[in-house]
């Protein structure tokens, strides 16, 4: 049994470790595909607590993930932070906002917390066009000229170095993805999966299901942020479109097609889909409809995600 | 001191080391439009070019006769001589790739097809000419979305997959903000088409330029007397809650305000916006001038709502032609614009600006007299900024052939980019059919003329044409300064 128990460990630490020996073997552009695909797989892992462990399907991810972004962005423009302290408070103001964020929508359940954390999601969007004096709104602002290399002693950190890019998304990743393993092995995860099958029933057992989910929308909104915050780091781009609902509904997707509530499922959903939609408009300009189909097929052979089918028919100890 | 034969790499980097020394050397305009003289060797087979220019002590001399290139470098006080002979076997078959991030998608699809027919009718033309410094033009389209994340990856693909050597940027701002940083950190010359102020605000790098149009600042300093000499100046302004209103509202109005003007209303308009109504009584009764400048699907409901409460009671109307680019002027609706006024880049009618070399544009992009495909009358163009896409590609080539671009080094790059920070005017004529332009360095921005258009029978009619030192500004902007 123990040694069962550690294997999950161990595949998530050889996903790690492949992703970083990739660096060193990826052509260039694919290093810089997986380099976006880190930082957005980050996101979705977060997103996936929410959705996948606590089956609370939220809208509002977008307003988390720009709170991390424009953090960062204003605390350098406006400033001029350095990008750790930058970063810092990306962090915190994620976990406050999503606390505050979490403790108003949690009030209510199903179709309408998918409603009202779209309603949020969009008055943030709004806010950040309407500010946009400050924001610069639509058309946003970039950091690139602000962001200057760290001096750490014995190496130097430049933003605008392809190396640093990548593994600073691998970090963020590699927390966002060995969270979520600790959470679906913990006693924490247990209770989430609890009041995902049936909280009235936890209820009933006496689990404080309102502190719980709001837990796990913290802990899901902090992800988003602290991914937010490093996409503002890595592609020195804030703007308002990464606010929008788009950016909600991404995440979404990206769990739903690797596998919510599985841990690898964020990492596989995200790159088989910003792969298709790369090699698809490279040859036609309808690719969305391909898109389309290509994930209707998908769905169709693995109704629970991909990797949530192979847990289901072949990996059973797949977290 | 030996003389001997060596790369041409080695005579640029001698000629550096020599300045460092304390003689200044080899960089000059050449001709019209300036160039960079050091290592220069655009000439085809067949031709001789012989260039002397002494600068602060220097003398550069370099002689191509045919198809042999020779190079002599003298520099005084620590004389340096160079003497470098290469072949040059005719034109070289490899050819100089330029990736094309085009919007195929998204709300910016409509002027990413033009923008694609207008780029596509440029190469064509190019290569029918031989090429860029005899190389074939090899053009490869990326499609962005019109959407900023998607920009930066398209840039990447194009430069780390594809290998180009330049890329066409965008049109959109938010688009062009977000993938010229990136082009920049991948040391690859980024041109934008897109008229946003975001080139010369000196928010993007030494890697980003915008040779080929006017920005709207230039467009709004240029117009503003006319509006407000001709129209009136009690003024309303009606934009969309974004940033493209947002560059109307600041710059029209400071230039509008500085004139003497009043804006005694700025009216913000939610892009989601589909129903107008509310907004109009919010005008001033007073008002002599309503400035609009709305865009998207929307704007069509825009004007019929605008002409349904006004009337014929309505103040004088100006707004950008942005509004209505792609729409046949004859659409149901559009009827309340008539005798209003439009600011056009390049007027979408010929006879609005009837020149040879406008006449041979238009022929060449396959555009007929009314600004619409020549196959289909309904297919209107984005006539007013797509020509950006076309002066564009010849101010590279130009660029190209004068700083002797080969190979994407370093050395070859820096070379190109200080060639066209030195050009300074661009020559009306068949590469340049919107007008000349005058080029500033430090702001990698172009200026030029700018055209106001009356809606007269459902057509536009050129009523002004402004000078091009009517769009000039000044500013701190200096990219020049920055590393390379």
């Amino acid at each position: 049994m123990r040694e069962i128990g550690s294997l999950p460990a161990i595949f998530h630490l050889s996903i790690i470790a492949a992703l970083f020996v990739a660096q060193f073997i990826l052509p260039p552009f694919h290093h810089s595909m997986l380099t976006r695909i880190m930082v957005l797989a980050a996101y979705a892992s977060g997103y996936n607590i929410l959705l996948g462990y606590t089956g609370l399907m939220s809208l509002g991810h977008a307003m988390l993930f720009s709170t991390g972004l424009y953090s960062v962005g204003l605390t350098i423009l406006y400033l001029g932070f350095e990008p750790l302290a930058a970063f810092t408070v990306a962090l915190i103001s994620s976990l406050v906002i999503s606390l505050l964020l979490g403790a108003i929508t949690l009030r209510t359940s199903g179709v309408f917390f998918l409603i009202v954390t779209m309603i949020f999601s969009q008055v943030f969007y709004l806010t950040t066009l309407y500010f946009n004096n400050i924001t610069y709104g639509d058309q946003g602002f970039v950091i690139s000229q602000y962001l200057h290399p760290i001096n750490m002693g014995f190496f130097q950190i430049d933003f605008a170095d392809r190396t640093v890019k990548y593994n600073l998304s691998l970090l963020v990743f590699s927390v966002a993805f060995l969270l979520s393993l600790y959470v679906s092995r913990s006693p924490l995860g247990l209770v989430l999966a609890a009041i995902k099958e049936n909280p009235d029933r936890a209820e009933m057992l006496g689990y404080n299901t309102y502190r719980y989910k709001l837990i796990a929308f913290a802990l899901s909104g902090t992800i988003a942020g602290m991914s937010g915050a490093v996409y503002a780091l890595v592609f020195s781009y804030i703007g308002s479109s990464l606010a929008f609902i788009h950016n909600s509904i991404n995440p979404l997707l990206w769990t739903l097609l690797g596998g919510a509530g599985t841990t690898t499922g964020p990492l596989v959903g995200t790159m088989l889909m910003v792969y298709v939609i790369d090699v698809t408009s490279s040859f036609t300009e309808s690719y969305l409809v391909v898109v389309g189909i290509a994930l209707i097929l998908i769905i169709l052979g693995f109704p629970k995600g991909i990797v949530g089918s192979i847990r289901k028919r072949w990996l059973t100890w797949l977290p | 001191m030996s003389i001997g034969k060596i790369s041409r790499r080695d005579a640029i980097k001698a000629i550096t080391r020599s300045a460092a020394a304390g003689v200044a050397v080899g960089v000059g305009v050449v001709g019209g439009v300036g160039g960079y003289l050091v290592g220069s060797s655009s000439a085809r087979p067949g031709q001789t070019v012989t260039v002397t220019q002494t600068a602060a002590g220097a003398t550069v001399t370099q002689t191509i006769p045919g198809a042999t290139v020779t190079q002599t470098v003298t520099a005084a006080p620590s004389t340096v001589t160079v003497t470098r002979t290469e072949t040059v076997g005719g034109p070289a078959k490899e050819p100089i790739k330029i990736g094309f991030e085009v919007h195929r998608t998204g709300i910016g699809a409509v002027y990413g097809a033009w923008y694609e027919r207008t780029t596509r009718a440029a190469v064509a033309l190019i290569n029918e000419m031989g090429g860029i410094d005899g190389r074939p033009i090899e053009l490869i389209a990326e499609d962005d979305g019109t959407d900023p994340q998607r920009g930066v990856q398209a840039v990447e693909k194009l430069v780390l997959e594809h290998k180009v050597d330049f890329i066409l940027g965008a049109l959109f701002s938010n688009v062009v903000l977000a993938a010229a940083p990136r082009a920049g950190e991948l040391k690859k010359p980024y041109f934008a088409v897109s008229e946003g102020y975001h080139v010369p605000s000196g928010q993007l790098n030494r890697y980003s330029f915008q040779p080929g149009i006017t920005d709207v600042r230039s467009q709004l300093t240029a117009i503003a007397g006319w509006v407000v000499n001709n129209l009136g100046k009690k003024i309303t302004m009606i934009y969309p809650d974004y940033a493209f209103g947002y560059d109307h509202r600041d710059w029209f109005g400071k230039a509008a305000t500085e004139l003497g003007a009043t804006i005694i209303e700025r009216i913000p308009i939610p892009p989601t916006e589909t129903s107008f109504t509310k907004y109009f009584p919010r005008v001033p009764a007073d008002t002599e001038v309503l400035y609009h400048v709305m865009v998207g699907p929307a704007v069509l409901t825009f004007v019929k709502e605008m002409g349904e409460y006004f009337g014929s009671r309505r103040p004088e109307i100006f707004g950008f032609v942005d509004s209505l680019e792609g729409v046949p002027l004859n659409s149901p609706g559009l009827e309340f614009l008539e005798g209003t006024y439009f600011w056009e880049a390049f007027p979408r009618y010929l006879d609005g600006y009837d020149t040879p070399y406008h006449r041979y544009y238009r022929n060449k992009v396959g555009v007929d007299e009314n600004g619409a495909d020549v196959n289909d009358p309904k297919n209107v163009s984005t006539y007013s900024h797509m020509f950006s896409c076309w002066e564009t590609l010849f101010i590279l080539k130009e660029a190209v052939e004068q700083s002797g671009y080969r190979r994407q080094t370093p050395d070859d790059y820096r070379a190109f980019i200080t060639t066209l920070e030195n050009f300074e005017w661009f020559n009306e004529g068949n590469q340049h059919p919107q007008g000349a332009k005058k080029f500033d360095g430090r702001l990698h921005q172009c200026f030029g003329q700018q055209f106001i258009s009356k809606v007269e029978n459902s057509k536009f009619r050129v009523v002004h044409r402004t000078r091009i030192e009517d769009s000039v500004y000044e500013s701190d902007v200096d990219y020049t300064k920055q590393p390379l």
